[in-house]
């Protein structure tokens, strides 16, 4: 029996998608012109799918200080973090993060994915329980199989689900952990934390919020929505990535338990994978102070993440959540017409995400925008004037059906 | 069809999209055609129906309705 015959269903569906309105998975940015316009197919392509929400990846002091790694530490690290890949730079980053993020200690991770892998195995074993979301990242869920924990889920944002479902786990022994996200990277909505908050205070779990799409973006310092929401105390692990607001690649988890550095020891993708290159450990260290120094970034982003939904809103699309936030997702009646009018808007100059089931909650097809705070007015006004020819028109529609 | 096996196909209903004749031999995921997403919402539903804990972990070696129903059944014993 041939291993990859049971491709042949994605094949079919790749080539169906390719069908109706191009290779949705398959873009290739051919030139970057800024943080928010790229050549694809040719063309000159404003980007609102980007998740570079503080537009920083071509800021010229993180671009000098990434020249500056390259020459001084050469071009990868050549081993794992508890070996020799450890540099200056790595621990220079684990400490100015901390301090940022308010909390005694900081590890970094090679990706955001693996700091989520690294963190749930690392905190729950085979004796624990981890409640997640329903809507959790992948990350998270293939955290939670990693760590061998007993893996319960419970309805999206819902803290009464979540109560309930502690009450049927009462009798457990082991530890219990609950992972909730800031901002949900499909839909946009944040957790409802002081709700669970409440919930914690009554069954006594320890939570984690991956901040991965609110870090940068949320709060007074940026930090996420734990910080908005003033309840950092209430939340023992932060996870975040660098791959988003800090323009970079790489992940971080965060705590102030005592033990907390001994993870190092105990998280499998944090031991057996190569640290981060110096270059991007350099260029997160330059964007962290920027972060930090300029918090006119995150209002801009407020600003355009606000023009975009009520543009929206105001063409009558169905978005996925009804709070402004820089994931706007636009729902969209069915796999054939979300790919046509994806294909008709990246033709038109403008790129977003296409997100489909099984990667989308409720079975939901979405054309998903990230704005950044490096748009201007006009690029967003352009943005929300082709979802108007295209999508509120119901241009996917007809080329569906016709 | 046991009382457990009936229940069950009765909570499988809304997610049967292609008329599949539901028994205890069905095969949740492939024969109803539906993704690993949408397989862990319905056991949400099973889970609440029956008010029991049925943990992602054992979803893997759960294919059929028969499957499931052992699951079940196990787990209301105990509560
Ligand atoms: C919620 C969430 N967590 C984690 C990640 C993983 O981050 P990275 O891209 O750094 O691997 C992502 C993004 O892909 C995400 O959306």
């Amino acid at each position: 029996m041939d291993l990859l015959a049971k491709l042949a269903t994605i094949s079919d569906r790749h080539m169906r998608m390719k069908a109706l309105g191009g290779d949705a998975v398959g873009v290739v940015n051919e030139k970057l012109i800024s943080p928010t316009r790229a050549l694809i197919d040719g063309r000159e392509t404003i980007l609102a799918g980007t998740n570079n929400y503080m537009g920083i990846t071509f800021d010229a002091e993180c671009i000098a200080a990434g020249q500056k790694a390259l020459a001084e530490f050469g071009t990868g690290t050549t081993g794992s973090r508890i070996a020799n890949g450890s540099f200056s730079l790595h621990r220079e980053l684990e400490l100015e993060f901390a301090t940022f993020l308010d909390r005694k200690h900081c590890i970094v991770f090679t990706t955001g994915y693996q700091a989520n892998l690294g963190m749930m195995s690392g905190l729950a074993g085979a004796r624990d329980t981890i409640y997640l979301d329903a809507d959790s990242h992948s990350s998270i869920y293939d955290g939670c199989t990693l760590s061998g924990a007993k893996l319960v889920r419970f309805r999206h944002n819902d803290a009464a689900d979540l109560d309930k479902r502690l009450a049927r786990g009462e009798a457990d022994e082991g530890g219990k952990l609950v992972v909730l996200e800031g901002i949900y990277s499909m839909m946009g909505d944040r957790a409802p934390l002081a709700d669970f908050v409440e919930v914690k205070k009554k069954h006594g779990f320890q939570l984690l919020v991956d901040e991965a799409h609110s870090f940068g973006v949320l709060g007074p310092h940026g930090r996420g929505l734990a910080d908005e929401a003033g309840l950092e105390k209430e939340v023992d692990f932060v996870v975040g990535t660098f791959s988003k607001s800090v323009g970079a690649i790489g992940g971080f988890g965060a705590g102030d338990h005592p033990y907390f550095e001994y993870l190092r020891y105990a998280m499998r993708p944090y031991m057996f994978t190569a640290s981060s290159s110096p270059a991007s450990i350099a260029t997160s260290l330059a964007a962290i102070r920027k972060l930090a120094a300029e918090p006119q970034r995150r209002k801009k982003l407020a600003e355009n993440s606000a023009r975009l939904f009520h543009g929206f809103k105001d063409l009558g699309l169905e978005l996925g959540c009804d709070v402004v936030s820089p994931v706007v997702a636009v729902r969209c009646p069915d796999e054939p017409s979300t790919i046509a009018m994806w294909g008709a808007l990246l033709k038109a100059g403008v790129y977003v995400n296409i997100a489909l089931p099984p990667g989308t909650p409720n079975k939901l097809c979405l054309l998903r925008c990230s704005v950044s705070a490096a748009h201007s007015d006009a690029e967003i006004d352009r943005i929300i004037e082709l979802f108007g020819a295209v999508v509120a028109q119901g241009h996917g529609k007809k080329v569906a059906n016709g | 069809m046991t009382d457990t096996v009936s229940q069950l196909c009765k909570l499988l209903e809304p997610f049967n999209t292609n008329g599949t004749v539901l028994s205890a031999a069905t095969d949740i995921s492939t024969d109803l055609n539906i993704d690993s997403v949408t397989v862990m919402d319905f056991v949400m539903e099973v889970e609440d129906h029956f008010d029991i804990e049925i943990p992602l972990n054992v979803l893997s070696e759960t294919r059929t309705v028969a499957d499931l129903a052992k699951v079940v059944e196990a787990r209301t014993k105990k509560g």
